[in-house]
């Protein structure tokens, strides 16, 4: 992946400048909570989190492992198992409160309403049906069409998500397909009925470099000739950079940071944020032109903590060059530190502006 | 180093395989003794299916004239105490042996998975009930169990059937839990979850067929050891009543009186049930490497 600053330069422009007008959301999450009862005790996985998605647009959500973006993902969708829960908030699909529902309510709306796309092409899909039949079955199941005319409409799916040939995919079996052949018909299943909101977990982890670009680059396209709002959860800033209008930087189970892309970076301000663009590889630094004192590939020092045993105050103190005691007292408030700009930092004007700078 | 032979090694592969015929002899060249096996249960069927057609003789009449001829002439297997034609009361006796393994073996399956996919997929309650149960079952002899219900369900050939099945529950029950509690944490339910699916759908949609290769083969072993099973009961006087002819019974009939004076009695019969008990396992090995998932490319 390239470095941030490199496709920020040349993308830029088709990105909305901070400070334009909001799209009209189409969801809105306020306040989530979700928790696993486990035997070491309370885990909470999501701890109060809040965002809008406005139609059409793209959200990054980026974090280490283990910091809630996909049990976020899941949340949305309320597909959380046992023993996790959510407990509480809101997540609003136009409006409509999600987490009041029932199963068989909740059933009209995945696939339909909000779909998802996984990490895993390779096992995400059943090896024992055919590629047609599994992208057919969200239309049999919510468009109530037959088989006939669900498989025709999946054979219409192959072909706009680019596999070569549908008319014989449409037949064939998972195995007999690439691994980036099986995300573009992960991505065919996801968006089968036109659904108004896609979460896209880590879609293109799995995946060869070369092949990365090529199904962001599809995602992307179909967002702009669908509508589709789409929730990219990634820990690859890279990806971020190429595909996303604003992101949300998760750090145990909270929201540490939001703002557009261009904004974040440009001027990150979360110590958190910082350090993950430090961590990314530059070519400069490999040409040695920054000089042996930056040589090495910066890191965060430590691991995210576990979440059943918080260090009181702000969670990432122990990894921050910039705690103090303030810090490891208390956690920081989540607040508007510039204009569509909010971080949770006591620190945040002592940071310097820019990560690459 | 060796030269390869491309072509010689794509054959073996099956990459010059077309059509079912192709396939067939593919089959048979890749599997030789399973080739065996799939002849003798063909046979088997044929026989069972065309007996009017093959055995020249009635198998119920009696002729007391012909009582406990011996091989060769008119009645090329001899015939039993009664004058009965050997050949066509095995011939005959295929029918009952076949109504036994399928039904059997079909009606086991079909409780089995039924209750292990339930038992596998939703858990909680049910699955730990259910589990200890089938540890009950088990913990009796496949023939024990068999036994004590033919004995109490009375002889018929239904009643054999259902005797014969209830001890298999327990093992196809057990295969398919097994398959399915590692299915059920598998992405693709996962992805079936997110497109909507109910929970149901979902067993029986993306669960059930993926645990059928195993069960296939398990099934097809179950076919021999249900006919030897019911040889025993038949041997035991558990089984299909008289007049209809079944190999175990007439087994059992000679074995005590005749097997010296009249070994074709015990023979013959004995024969059939080897033949086809060997017949199914040699294909039921062949099944198995078959569909192992490793082999599909």
């Amino acid at each position: 992946m390239a470095a941030p600053q490199a496709i920020l330069a040349t993308g830029a422009e088709r990105r909305p400048v901070a400070g334009a007008p909001a799209p009209e959301p189409v969801l809105e999450v306020e306040n989530l909570q979700t928790v696993f009862y486990t035997r070491g005790g309370l885990v909470k996985a999501v701890d109060g989190v809040s965002f809008t998605l406005g139609r059409s647009e793209t959200l990054a959500i980026v974090g280490e492992s283990g910091c809630g973006k996909s049990v976020t993902a899941l949340s949305l969708m309320r597909l959380v198992s046992d023993p996790g829960r959510v407990v509480g908030g809101s997540v609003k699909l136009d409006g409509r409160d999600l987490v009041g529902l029932d199963e068989a309510e909740l059933r009209q709306i995945r696939g339909n309403d909000i779909s998802m796309i996984f990490q895993e092409p390779m096992t995400s899909l059943n090896p024992v049906m055919t590629i047609g039949r599994q992208i057919g079955e969200a239309l049999i199941l919510h468009q109530h069409m037959s088989r006939k005319a669900a498989v025709a409409r999946a054979t219409e799916m192959l072909h706009l998500v680019g596999i070569p040939e549908p008319q014989q995919r449409v037949k064939e079996y998972p195995h007999q397909l690439s691994g980036g052949m099986r995300q573009r018909a992960m991505i065919a299943m996801a968006l089968a009925c036109n659904p108004k909101v896609l979460i896209a977990d880590e879609p293109t982890s799995a995946l060869d470099v070369t092949i990365q670009a090529q199904i962001l680059e599809l995602i992307a396209k179909l967002q702009r000739e669908l509508g589709t709002a789409v929730i990219l959860i990634t820990h690859d800033l890279g990806v971020v950079a190429e595909t996303a209008e604003r992101v949300i930087v998760m750090y145990a189970g909270r929201k540490v940071e939001e703002a557009t892309v261009g904004e974040l970076f440009a001027r990150p301000l979360h110590p958190y944020t910082r350090g993950l663009m430090n961590s990314i590889p530059r070519l400069a630094l490999m040409r040695r032109e920054a000089g042996p004192v930056v040589n090495r590939l910066a890191e965060i020092p430590g691991i995210v903590p576990a979440l059943s045993n918080l260090p009181p105050g702000c969670t990432f103190a122990p990894r921050c060059t910039f705690a103090d005691e303030a810090c490891r007292a208390q956690y920081p408030a989540y607040a508007e530190k510039r204009e569509r700009h909010w971080a949770a930092c006591w620190h945040s004007d002592k940071l310097p502006g820019a990560a690459h700078d | 180093m060796a030269v390869i032979d491309h072509q010689a090694e794509l054959s073996r592969a099956g990459a010059n395989v077309h059509g079912w015929f192709g396939g067939l002899l593919f089959f048979a060249r890749r599997y030789p003794l399973g080739a065996i096996g799939a002849i003798i249960m063909i046979l088997f069927l044929a026989t069972a299916i065309f007996a009017g057609s093959i055995a020249r003789f009635d198998p119920f009449t009696t002729n007391a004239r012909i009582s406990l001829a011996p091989p060769g002439g008119e009645h090329i297997l001899g015939a039993d105490f009664m004058g009965r034609d050997v050949f066509a009361r095995i011939v005959y006796g295929a029918r009952i042996s076949l109504a036994v393994s399928v039904g059997a073996t079909a009606l086991g399956c079909l409780i089995g998975v039924a209750i292990g996919l339930m038992s596998g997929f939703f858990g909680g309650w049910f699955d730990l009930l259910v589990q200890r149960v089938l540890d009950i079952m088990q913990s009796l002899p496949l023939l024990v169990m068999a036994l004590v219900m033919a004995a109490s369900l009375g002889p018929s050939l239904p009643n054999t059937i259902i005797a014969i099945a209830i001890p298999l529950v327990p093992t196809v029950a057990r295969i398919i839990r097994s398959n399915t509690l590692s299915l059920r944490e598998m992405p693709f339910v996962e992805a079936a979850r997110a497109v909507g699916m109910s929970e149901t759908r979902i067993a029986f949609i993306h669960v059930l067929p993926n645990t059928l290769a195993p069960l296939i083969v398990l099934a097809t072993a179950q076919l021999g050891s249900a006919i030897l099973v019911e040889s025993a009961l038949a041997f035991l006087g558990l089984g299909v009543p008289e007049p209809h002819p079944s190999w175990g019974r007439m087994l059992s009939e000679s074995a005590a009186e005749y097997v010296r004076t009249a070994p074709w009695l015990v023979i013959f019969p004995g024969i059939a049930i080897s033949a086809v008990v060997f017949g199914t396992n040699l294909f039921g090995d062949a099944l198995r490497d078959l569909l192992d998932p490793r082999q599909r490319i």
